[in-house]
């Protein structure tokens, strides 16, 4: 289970040094059938904030926000062939790219999964 | 993450009468055209495939149901719409449009004969406004009565047929029913009409049927094997696929008929007699052409592009998508927009710009996906 999670509904499992980021199963459920992802390229650069991600719904096509920032080291190939992962495995299998962050210290600013489930449960 | 393109917005919002059938299907409703609906139940695709393979049932009671009556009914509304009613007989519907004075599309709708009347059938959204442009441009004489006391059901795909006459009985046979007619029928102890049409590209009917019997009818249809009910979601990708216009998107004030391809909805004898509110326009673009035109586009790769997406050729803009999606039954994406005309030879290469990015697309006749429907 991911340790940190956004208001946006990305999550990232972290130790601090690198870390992998995906968006969360009630995310997905929300946007629905997802059909392409867009993802970064290895080695961009990413400012907390930014939005290196798309994800392509039958109904629309949404941002996914960088949890912190960082260089890109990997994207998950396997959404090309099959970007239905994110529906089926969000918060594993489903995952969209790893970074080595540039500071840690971002982290302490994202929610935990019981902070996060409240949140959810109050939407 | 956040969803920037939500075609379905937030409007004020009333409710129909199937809201709690809906919710109880577990259907995640949205505010369209200002009331709750649902925008699906399982899933879009699993949806929309469903409804190509067996047969889906939409409540599409939102849009507004017209009967027009009163002396002089055939020539007071020739001369609003551009339809021939000399040749629409009872048990006929027709699709037509409201075009304003200057050929801009106002709506599309579907008009049939009743013994006494016409009934039409308009967009939700649009309805206000329809109904305060006929009563300015039709005479005293004719009666409009919105019939708010109805609802309008849909039952679409390849076994709708068979799921729906099981229930039915009447003067005739549903067998009698080809593609754009209608009739009486008996249906879950009500009386409703029905008529063979839809908005999907499959075989399907429209029925018309008293708001109160709404939810008993729909309980009935869905408690068939090939039923299953559909959502918004998978109503706006069907008729992409079968490249019919959505009104508000492929269709406004700013688009003309003939742009649109809809010559057919300018019936034969009103493209020489004209006398039809907005005839200047269409029958000058009728005889010399219309400056752009609106097509069909294939996308490569899976990324799918959306309304308002710049289409280029080169580094020459050309046109705007007014529609945009992933074909659940073609597998990729898939869009519709208005092009100058000297890009619209099917199979022509151009651009769609999305997100900064240029997107491979072809020119592509429609249909997307064959109409499949009774004739």
């Amino acid at each position: 289970m991911p340790l940190y999670y956004t208001q946006d509904h990305e999550w990232i499992d972290s130790d601090g040094t690198t870390g992998t980021v995906g968006i969360t199963d009630y995310a997905q459920g929300q946007l629905g059938d997802i059909t392409f992802v867009e993802l970064p390229e290895a080695g961009s650069t990413l400012k907390k904030g930014d939005a290196p991600c798309v994800v392509d719904s039958v109904k629309a096509a949404s941002d996914v926000y960088a949890p912190v920032s960082g260089t890109v080291t990997e994207a998950n190939a396997a959404l090309e062939g099959e970007p239905e992962l994110v529906n089926t495995d969000p918060e594993q299998g489903g995952w969209l790219f790893r970074l080595t962050l540039a500071d840690a210290g971002e982290l302490e600013g994202l929610m935990d999964r019981a902070a996060y489930d409240e949140f959810v449960a109050g939407l | 993450m956040s969803e920037d393109d939500d075609q379905f917005e937030e409007l004020e919002i009333e409710v129909l009468p199937l809201d709690a059938w809906h919710r109880e299907r577990g259907g995640r409703m949205v505010e369209f055209a200002g009331y709750h609906m649902p925008v699906q139940y399982e899933g879009i695709i699993a949806e929309h495939l469903w409804t190509r393979g067996h047969a889906g049932l939409f409540d599409v009671s939102h849009m507004g149901q017209l009967e027009l009556s009163g002396e002089g009914l055939d020539a007071a509304v020739e001369a609003v719409l551009p339809i021939d009613l000399s040749t629409l007989k009872l048990g006929m519907q027709r699709y037509s449009l409201l075009l304003d004075e200057t050929g801009g599309v106002l709506d599309d709708l579907m008009v049939s004969r009743w013994p006494e009347s016409l009934y039409v059938v308009v967009n939700g959204a649009t309805k206000w406004d329809d109904l305060a442009h006929l009563r300015e441009h039709l005479p005293d004489a004719i009666t409009l009565n919105h019939l708010d006391d109805r609802a309008l059901l849909a039952l679409q795909g390849p076994d709708a047929f068979a799921a729906l006459e099981r229930h039915v009985s009447g003067e005739y046979p549903l067998s009698a029913l080809t593609f754009m007619r209608f009739g009486l029928f008996e249906l879950g102890g009500a009386s409703v009409t029905i008529s063979r049409s839809g908005y999907t590209g499959e075989d399907g009917f429209e029925i018309s049927l008293p708001a109160d019997a709404a939810t008993g009818i729909a309980d009935l249809l869905c408690g068939e094997p090939e039923v299953k009910p559909i959502g918004l979601g998978a109503r706006d990708s069907l008729r992409l696929e079968a490249g019919l216009p959505l009104y508000g998107h492929d269709l406004g004030p700013d688009t003309s008929a003939i742009e649109a391809g809809l010559n057919f909805a300018i019936n034969k004898r009103r493209r020489t007699e004209g006398g039809f509110l907005g005839a200047d326009r269409v029958l000058r673009e009728l005889a010399g052409g219309a400056p752009r035109k609106w097509v069909g586009l294939t996308l490569e790769g899976r990324q799918a592009a959306r309304e308002g997406a710049d289409v280029f050729a080169g580094d020459q803009k050309v046109g705007v998508l007014t529609s945009g999606g992933f074909s659940p039954s073609l597998e990729a994406p898939i869009a519709t927009a208005y092009v100058t005309t000297a890009h619209t030879a099917p199979g022509t290469a151009l651009e769609i710009e999305v997100r900064g990015k240029r997107l491979a697309a072809t020119v592509t006749p429609l249909p997307f996906v064959p109409h499949r429907y009774h004739r």
